[in-house]
């Protein structure tokens, strides 16, 4: 075998790339090959929304045992309403409502970090009662209106070029930046360290607490810029808008082979492990099954593959 | 750090007890509910009566079951986030297969010849199929122990399989509750509303069951100080397996009495006890780590969650902030944890 | 046969290695009812090695157990040792802190259950606590957590003493003083005399030699995992039980008569003071030396290090320092290495700022810097990129080493980092850490060994968290440090 590809071969997220392409062929099998390039075309515009926020959430569980942000769905919905409200269906506001919701996300972030900073509790507890606020915050600010997005911003948001839509390739070179970040800059390497060894890396000279806020941060202004896109992208802010990536986020990380013991985590592997779970849900449709078992199937996928990688560090 | 010096000396018999922090802070819980509760008197003085009483703590039963449930698995160091889902299940078990076999699967229907013969009609099907859920709960205790893994995510794949299997036994909203169920939870007790009766049976019998017992003792002590109660002989794998058979014990629990009072099943009706669980153990005085829990304490956390719901209810506070308000309980209670602790260490 | 009905614990040489180190090098040891072994020895001798292989939780490589007569080698264990009544209070407590006194007793005795059972766990461990330390205040609800460190000793010692179903035949105490005021120590060496009277039997282990001479019926030295001296408790004083504990003179005399001492003048580039510290005693440490911690391990040299190391970051008003500072850890899977990373990245992070192009790190620096440590300090490898856990014991240390001395730091903190390590690779570090010296970096070593203190200019001896000895080169001996480490002067 070709030193290449046996090195590719080596990648974990490889076979998340096959499990989804095998998936995506099963299901053409049943079509017999009607509508191929359309079920990928979709499965790129949702696996965008589930990328943007697994980005942001890999790294929280990068940072180690006990580190989950269980705050972004309220998140994005807090965002997507501020920012569609603020827009009011005009073009000329794009900007405005977009910087608004970086706001939301920077603001979400702060108070997060500052719960688990100040009451000392554990990042799941702070996200998650940090998370009733903000979305009482959403439907007191806007009373469960669903107002259009403006018709630039949709237009952006579900356009796509030869197959390959806008967004999708906004994010993709989204990730990449997130991938370089990881690898090539000192935040990227902080972050991992802080997850292998926490008192390794205090130790070493790094700042863990700087860490830990930069990484709340960055998860809430992602989780917010989904938001905005995903209400642009779905006709307007919807206040359970953000409830499936709750879940979806958090196995998305997993399944695309960010180590659950923090300290390792993997961008390549979101995209096949976003993609994957879509395909899956849509093969499972196309052959007629309720959505009982597409959610048992999807259950079973996530802890078979916790178990199977178990909770130990392991050797790279 | 500064407690090893060696000039610690020795007290008289009464060491600061009556004024101990940690009794201040097991307090909180019952003073957060007495404050509550006057304050819906105050706001509603006709709830005063027993029916009033009644529906006010009518639907902290189950959630008190579900907090009872969570706080097992905080005792051993781990989160359920899959409870709400599980609890859903046990009501969509208990509206269909609990009450008329598996010939109440809406799954099966037409599949049964009718008449049904005795094995598709008994209720037997639905206890053999909640106690098989027990099992895969002690079993997931097990896995988590052996294989060191986060129960966070585990618990998080186990609420997908809880949910789908929910729809799959109750597609849609529907089903009856046995009658034996519904009559239980409508009991009529002389003088004392239901409800209440059956929070504090379940908190004595729970406090006797975790913090009373032989065996209570040793769970809890696997979550202060593990290694030495393995070091002591004990199996921490049979440990966690005991507490997670309880905390899915528990949860069908919940799901039963929430289906007595609903009467009618849906597979999507617990979805947020999940954080009412977790919440109401936090404000009963149970920590995340360290094996510290207090089944009364959640019985009470879980009363005073049900009830702050109502209390914003008699505010006329804006309904868009009701979420909102009990996260807001639940920082402020968090808060006032740590600044307990605060003079705890100052002490 | 007769004797052994007396004799409770019999090792024959017992063996214990963990890699290169020998932790047990053929121990033998026997335990008679009615007598009290006091059990001493310097850092590394071997004594909490051979406390586990008593209490079951490690088993021996070689050697045989025989425990009341019955030959248990290769089925010793944990319920083994608590079947034939060995206890052992650890330094660290195994009590739980979220149970109260009676329900920890519960833990260790598994009889106790049924009705009642808190009330007679609850009358034992009071009963035993009456008995050993009287006046002691605790009740059996109490919550542990809620009790100060001196309490809970005494719950953990009286827990040890308790009998149920099975007896308290061997009781292995681990520097149980260690957080008592001396009346209640007294107290519980006036038990421990008791009890043996009574028939039971006694290991103690403490740094206290007045407590062991005048505790112990019988006196075990132990160096470099073997027993170099036991004698009946009356033939030691202070004196010989030190001089017993040190090595063989010769070993490390030329070494003492070449030395001179370095100690420079001028302004000292770190400046501390332990916050125990009562006389006006300091750390001070200059350019281009190398500074040593001395003293029992757990006495304060890992503090004063860590406080030395945040000194600049975080106002501390233990330590002033003059200058960047690094650390070399010693417990290298807590402390020290990245698990996941290969060792270039383990070298490279304390010095990521200047491995940077523009805003990234730059690989070709990041490997360029690990080949140069690996060269200077020969980190034996076939690749930089094989991950960390790739290397044996001995080559992690050294990546930890080029990880501090590849940064810009001039100040360098070793914690104890030779424990486990090969011959061959001190020797190698030694060198390394002398040149590195001499062009001008400072310093400051705690070591647990004796001999490494040779390598130093200058040597602070540690003791209940302070510095109790202010040792030059030229006045540093092993008996001086053995002396000061090991009791208050008279």
């Amino acid at each position: 075998m070709p030193a290449a590809v046996k090195q590719i071969l080596e990648r974990p997220w490889i076979w998340v790339y096959i499990a989804a392409i095998a998936v995506w062929g099963a299901t053409m099998v049943f079509t017999q090959g009607q509508g191929g390039g359309d079920l990928l075309t979709a499965a790129l515009a949702f696996a965008t929304f589930s990328v943007i926020v697994a980005l942001g959430q890999m790294m929280v569980i990068t940072l180690g045992p006990g580190n989950v942000d269980l705050s972004i769905p309220a998140t994005m919905t807090l965002a997507g309403t501020v920012a569609t409200k603020v827009m009011d269906t005009q073009d000329s506001m794009i900007l405005v409502g977009f910087l608004l919701a970086l706001a939301v996300g920077l603001g979400v972030g702060l108070f997060n970090y500052g719960l688990i900073r100040l009451l000392q509790i554990p990042p799941i507890i702070a996200t998650l009662s940090s998370s009733f606020l903000f979305q009482s915050a959403a439907i007191w600010y806007n009373r469960g209106l669903r107002i259009k997005p403006p018709p630039q911003l949709a237009d952006i948001a579900t356009r796509d070029v030869l197959g390959l839509p806008l967004l999708a390739a906004a994010v993709i070179l989204l990730a990449v930046i997130v991938h370089v970040v990881l690898h090539r800059t000192t935040y990227g390497r902080a972050v991992t360290a802080v997850g292998q060894n926490t008192r390794a890396a205090a130790l070493a000279g790094i700042n863990v607490d700087r860490v830990r806020f930069q990484t709340y941060v960055f998860c809430a202004v992602l989780a917010a810029v989904n938001g905005f896109f995903f209400s642009a992208f779905s006709g307007g802010a919807a206040l359970n808008m953000g409830q499936a990536y709750l879940l979806n986020s958090i196995a998305v990380v997993v399944i695309g082979g960010t180590s659950v013991a923090g300290g390792f985590a993997n961008v390549p592997g979101l995209w096949a492990a976003a993609m994957f779970l879509f395909l899956v849900e849509a093969m499972l449709n196309t052959f007629g099954l309720g959505a009982g078992i597409r959610l048992v199937l999807t259950g079973l996928i996530i802890v078979g593959v916790i178990i199977a990688a178990g909770g130990q560090k392991t050797e790279r | 750090m500064s407690e090893g010096a060696p000039s610690t000396t020795l007290l008289g018999r009464g060491y600061a007890w009556s004024t101990s922090p940690r009794v201040l802070r097991s307090l909180l819980p019952a003073f957060s509910l007495a404050v509550i509760l006057i304050a819906i008197f105050y706001l509603q003085p006709r709830a005063m009566s027993p029916i009033g009483m009644k529906l006010l703590f009518n639907l902290a039963v189950p959630i008190a079951l579900a907090t009872i449930a969570q706080m097992f698995v905080l005792a051993v160091n781990d989160l359920d986030l899959s409870i709400g889902a599980y609890v859903g299940f046990v009501v969509a078990v208990g509206s269909t297969m609990l009450s008329g076999g598996l010939a109440g699967l809406p799954l099966l229907e037409g599949l049964i010849p009718d008449p049904a013969p005795w094995i598709f009609t008994t209720p037997l099907a639905g206890i053999v199929v909640l106690a098989a859920a027990i099992g895969v709960y002690a079993l997931l205790g097990a896995v988590i122990q052996l294989r060191n893994l986060p129960s966070i995510v585990v618990t998080l794949g186990m609420s997908f399989i809880w949910a789908g299997l929910a729809v799959l036994v109750l597609p849609t909203p529907g089903g009856s509750a046995p009658t034996w169920l519904r009559g239980l939870m409508t009991l009529q007790v002389p003088i004392v509303p239901f409800p209440i009766v059956a929070l504090i049976v379940i908190g004595l019998v729970v406090h006797l069951l975790l913090m009373r017992s032989a065996y209570g003792a040793v769970i809890r002590g696997s979550g202060g100080n593990p290694r030495s109660v393995a070091r002591a002989g004990w199996s921490l794998v049979r440990v966690k397996m005991a507490a997670f058979g309880l905390a899915g014990l528990f949860g069908v629990l919940s799901g039963l009495a929430l289906l007595g009072l609903t009467t009618a099943g849906d597979a999507n009706i617990a979805v947020r006890y999940t954080l009412l669980s977790i919440a109401g153990a936090i404000l009963g005085g149970s920590e995340f780590v360290g094996g510290r829990v207090s089944p009364i304490g959640a019985v009470i956390g879980a009363a005073t969650l049900t009830l702050a719901n109502s209390f914003l209810t008699f505010l006329r506070l804006n309904p868009d902030w009701q979420i909102g308000a009990q996260g807001a309980i639940l920082i402020i209670v968090l808060a006032l944890r740590v600044l307990i602790s605060r003079g705890e260490v100052r002490n | 046969m007769h004797a052994d009905t007396t004799t409770i614990v019999r090792l024959d040489g017992v063996e214990k290695h963990f890699g290169a180190v020998r932790a047990l090098d053929g121990v033998d040891l026997n335990v008679d009812a009615g007598e009290c072994v006091g059990l001493v020895g310097h850092n590394g001798a071997g004594k909490s090695t051979l406390m586990n292989v008593l209490a079951g939780t490690t088993s021996p490589g070689a050697g045989s157990i025989v425990i009341g007569g019955a030959d248990l080698t290769g089925a010793y264990g944990v319920a083994a040792a608590t079947r034939q009544g060995i206890r052992c209070v650890f330094q660290e407590l195994s009590l739980c802190p979220n149970l109260t006194v009676a329900e920890n007793a519960r833990i260790m005795h598994p009889s106790f259950s049924g009705f009642g059972w808190r009330r007679r766990a609850g009358a034992l461990i009071v009963g035993k606590l009456d008995e050993i330390f009287p006046g002691h205040g605790i009740e059996a609800g109490n919550m542990v957590g809620d009790l100060s460190i001196a309490r809970r000793q005494m719950v953990e010692i009286a827990r040890a003493f308790s009998v149920t179903d099975t007896p308290a035949a061997l009781v292995i105490l681990d520097e149980p003083t260690s957080s008592l005021d001396a009346h209640v120590a007294n107290q519980l060496l006036d038990y421990v005399r008791r009890f043996i009277a009574g028939g039971g039997a006694c290991i103690l282990i403490s740094h206290l030699l007045g407590e062991i001479l005048q505790t112990a019926t019988r006196i075990v030295v132990m160096r470099d995992g073997k027993v170099v001296a036991r004698r009946p408790a009356n033939e030691f004083n202070r004196t010989t039980l030190v001089s017993a504990m040190g090595s063989v003179v010769e070993e490390r005399g030329e070494h003492t008569a070449a030395a001179t001492s370095r100690r420079s003048s001028g302004e000292p580039r770190v400046r501390a003071r332990p916050a125990a510290q009562t006389d006006k005693l300091e750390l001070l440490a200059h350019q281009g030396e190398i500074v040593g911690l001395a003293g029992l391990e757990g006495h304060g040299q890992k503090e004063i290090l860590i406080g030395i190391l945040q000194a600049r970051k975080r106002r501390s008003d233990m330590a002033y320092v003059e200058g960047a500072t690094a650390l070399v850890a010693g417990d290298r899977q807590n402390e020290g290495i990245f698990p996941l990373w290969s060792i270039a990245r383990n070298i490279g992070i304390r010095s990521l700022k200047s491995l940077r192009t523009g805003a990234l790190i730059d690989r070709t620096k990041e490997d360029d810097l690990a080949a140069e440590w690996r060269d200077k300090i020969n980190i034996r490898t076939p690749d930089l990129n094989n991950g960390i856990l790739s290397l044996s014991g001995g080559n992690q240390q050294k990546t930890l080493f080029a990880r501090a001395l590849a940064s810009d730091a001039e100040i360098i903190l070793m914690d104890d980092p030779m424990r486990g390590v090969d011959v061959g690779t001190k020797q190698e570090v030694y060198n390394l850490v002398r040149r590195e010296a001499d062009k001008g970096r400072t310093f400051i070593w705690y070591t647990t060994e004796m001999d490494e203190l040779d390598h130093c200019d200058h040597v602070y001896v540690f003791r209940d968290s302070r510095i109790v000895a202010d040792l030059a080169r030229d006045e540093l001996t092993e008996e001086r440090v053995l002396h000061s480490s090991f009791e208050p002067e008279a």
